[in-house]
């Protein structure tokens, strides 16, 4: 087994941003809300601690507020330590932070992954809800002697919505051998789940040489252009893994949660996802409530009708109300008798008595946090 | 290590045995029993004197400690893993002059006074672990200040028939006690002591010290500290409080004080964040409401998966509730499962059980000719039911069955 304390974790914050314009205006895709408790970054997160990663960067760029907010010193991943655990990295010195890929996200920190000790390089985005065991990929990744090792998954790949994925052409010896980045193509395909294990010198080389290029694409400018001059390996992830790459992904992710057996895979308890805790009482369901197929938090008061829904910590749902198909953020209060179907609210959001809203399960109705309909 | 002054320290006793819990405190101390969908008793106390500004807190064990010493562990889940102050855990020990149990709640204190003398504190709070309630000290403590007092006794009016089950003080127009009676048979008034006293310390500690001394003395603070506080004539004020307050010393008083948090008239809300009660969060994801599932009356934790029908109830952490089980009136604790079909009415259920399908535990009173017969079922922890069993009202089941 590949000695894991050697091996530093960087978990890039902001890297698809764009694929979630409306959830992301106020907020990194790390800390975007999923599944009635967690926010994105605590799935790589909660992964590399679960696997024995000690240090372990959050490389930030603009809109981080909320994700510090939830980091705090890192205590609820077990990472307020005395030597590691978990260092924020936000944009340092004279750059602006508005770095445009990996490369030059990187390049900012290098110091910093120059100081750390370390053989090894986990990079991961936050875009990639799923249970993974990092460490057979990081032997995976020394016993095929590989430069550069890129995480697998089969899923669907839709021309022209899913914008920031990529695909990988893999050989029957694992060989990745060709990189199509926003392809004009659908269907099952290769993606790349965004998790790359470096060497680390490897990786120092590369920062530096993008530097002196301006080069600044991991996907474009390494894997695509110097894919023929370095051995580039694909380790396929065979659990189920949510990648979110649009708000219909991010949608019916939520709702797929009902699921009972992606349950218990995602959320194993030997491997638990971790969290902010709020100290929220138990839900609480009233004397006329009725939930079925739905995923509720902590702290939610439900007095109303909720089907195949997903509450964050302290929705309230008021006598009467019929919620449906609904993704409602922390602390979204619903009045009395209304009616909604196929909507989004962010956080803090008020949706007076009596009020109707609906969308389709094409396009469900996102509602700006603190907003009051 | 120097130590900073701290205005007032709190000391918890919570080495109870709760022996009238029966199997529920067989492995556990009373203040560790789970409570709440989410808690342990001894969250009430500690959040109490968290939210109060108090950061120094004594926890004094000695019953069954295991639970309890790994539930508090560092304090954190109550913000009270601090640089100066913080939680202590403060079992009996052994020392020069011999090894004693705690002999009384004096005793404890009198034993663990270098404790106490390290934050130099001009106030001391002793608390009990095994009580249910919100309560802010630190307007306590302000009351205390005000009169002066040697010592504050935090009262609750009871009803006269009930007094005498507890330490009953008599109080003058101005809030000072003129008597004290310990579970007076003819109560001569109805100010029950909640267990909350605030003492100024340089004081108390020389009663503690005298009544160590004192040879026939039962070490109690009800029964030795607080009468002798009189007889030398300290000022001993009644602090009136009335809010929500259980003891939870009882099967029917754990099962009751969990059923009112499930009545809107009942003055105990867990949902009021501006006096949150604290504890340490099992790492869960949210809970599952099924499709077949009918959930009413009742507070749901974290990680439960449900799919019967569920009304009157209080369920803990990770419970599995099968296809049509039915449960009505119950108080499930942590990680247990009820398997398809089963029925648990009116009972309290432990952590770590399996209720074998079709199993029926506990019975609603309608249903029952002589109510003698009747109360709440109990189901200890880690006890598996075998399917089809049924446990009839008032048991109290320890073992697999």
């Amino acid at each position: 087994m590949a000695n894991m304390s050697n091996v530093l974790g960087l978990i890039f914050a902001n890297m698809h941003d764009i694929t979630v314009p409306d959830l992301t205006k106020i907020r990194a895709l790390a800390s975007v809300p999923f599944g009635a408790r967690y926010r994105m970054v605590d799935f790589p997160l909660s992964n590399m601690v679960n696997s024995d990663i000690n240090d372990i960067g959050i490389v930030t760029k603009d809109n981080y507020q909320s994700l510090i907010d939830h980091l705090g010193a890192g205590d609820e991943w077990d990472l307020s330590r005395k030597t590691g655990g978990l260092h924020l990295l936000p944009p340092y010195g004279n750059s602006t932070g508005l770095y445009r890929g990996r490369l030059e996200a990187m390049s900012q920190i290098k110091p910093f992954i120059t100081d750390i000790s370390a053989d090894y390089v986990l990079l991961s985005d936050a875009d990639v809800v799923a249970n993974i065991d990092y460490r057979p990929i990081v032997d995976f990744h020394e016993q095929t002697k590989a430069d550069i090792t890129v995480v697998y998954g089969r899923g669907v790949f839709t021309a022209g919505q899913s914008m920031t994925k990529t695909i990988l052409a893999v050989n029957e010896n694992n060989e990745v051998y060709d990189v199509l980045v926003r392809p004009e193509i659908s269907g099952e395909h290769n993606v790349s789940l965004n998790m790359f294990v470096v060497g680390k010198e490897f990786l120092l080389d590369i920062i530096r040489e993008a530097l002196s290029r301006n080069l600044y694409s991991f996907e474009v400018d390494v894997l695509q252009h110097r894919l023929h001059e370095m051995k580039v390996m694909g380790y396929k992830f065979d659990g189920p893994f949510f990648q979110i790459d649009s708000i219909d992904t991010y949608f019916k992710s939520n709702m797929k949660l009902v699921d009972g057996q992606l349950r218990r895979e995602i959320f194993n308890s030997d491997a638990p996802i971790y969290t902010k805790v709020k100290d929220e009482a138990p839900a609480k369901y009233g004397i006329d409530s009725d939930v079925t197929n739905s995923i509720v938090a902590d702290g939610c008061v439900i007095e109303g009708t909720v089907e195949n829904c997903v509450l964050f910590r302290g929705v309230e749902v008021g006598k009467g109300a019929h919620v449906k198909n609904c993704i409602l953020m922390q602390n979204t209060v619903v009045g009395e008798k209304a009616e909604m179907n196929y909507v989004i609210t962010d956080k803090n959001v008020v949706i007076s008595e009596n009020r109707s809203l609906s969308g389709t399960e094409a396009y469900p109705v996102y509602v700006n946090k603190g907003a009051k309909v | 290590m120097k130590h900073v002054k701290k205005e007032c320290v709190a000391m918890l006793l919570a080495g109870g045995q709760g022996s009238r819990l029966y199997a529920l405190t067989k492995d556990m101390a009373k203040p560790a029993v789970p409570y709440g969908g989410k808690y342990r008793i001894i969250d009430f106390p500690l959040s109490n004197c968290v939210n109060s500004g108090i950061d120094t807190v004594g926890v004094l064990t000695q019953y069954q400690p295991l639970v309890l010493n790994e539930y508090i562990g560092n304090g954190h889940p109550w913000g009270l893993d601090r640089v100066h102050g913080g939680v202590h855990v403060l079992p009996p020990y052994e020392s020069s002059s011999g090894k004693s149990w705690y002999e009384g709640t004096a005793n404890a204190i009198y034993q663990n006074i270098s404790f106490v003398d390290r934050y130099n504190p001009e106030y001391v709070a002793v608390l009990s672990g095994d009580h249910i309630y919100k309560m802010d000290y630190s307007a306590m403590l302000d009351f205390h200040k005000k009169h002066n007092a040697d010592a504050t006794i935090a009262v609750l009016e009871v009803p006269w028939e009930e007094a005498p089950r507890f330490g009953i003080m008599s109080a003058d127009e101005n809030d000072v006690i003129y008597e004290f009676a310990e579970k007076p048979k003819e109560p001569k008034s109805n100010l029950a002591s909640m267990g909350v006293y605030i003492f100024s310390w340089q004081n108390l500690k020389k009663h503690l010290i005298a009544n160590e001394n004192d040879e026939g003395a039962s070490k109690d603070f009800g029964k030795n500290i607080i009468p002798a506080m009189l007889k030398e004539g300290n000022k001993l004020v009644a602090y009136h409080f009335d809010g929500y307050w259980k003891d939870v010393g009882t099967i029917d008083s754990l099962w009751e004080a969990n059923m009112d948090l499930l009545d809107p008239n009942v003055p105990l809300d867990l949902h009021d964040n501006s006096w949150r009660i604290f504890s340490r969060n099992p790492v869960m994801p949210p809970h599952y409401a099924g499709t077949q599932s009918k959930i009413q009356n009742s507070m749901i934790c974290e990680g439960c998966d449900i799919e019967g029908l569920i009304d009157f109830s209080v369920l803990f952490s990770g419970v599995t509730i099968e296809p049509g089980a039915i449960v009505r009136d119950s108080i499930i604790m942590p990680n247990t499962v009820i398997k398809k079909g089963a029925v648990v009415e009116y009972a309290i259920i432990g952590e770590d059980c399996v209720i074998g399908e079709n199993a029926h535990i506990g019975e609603r009173p309608e249903a029952i000719e002589d109510k003698d017969t009747w109360g709440v079922a109990v189901i200890g922890h880690q006890v598996t039911v075998s399917d089809n069993a049924v446990i009839k009202p008032k048991a109290m089941i320890s073992e697999n069955v």
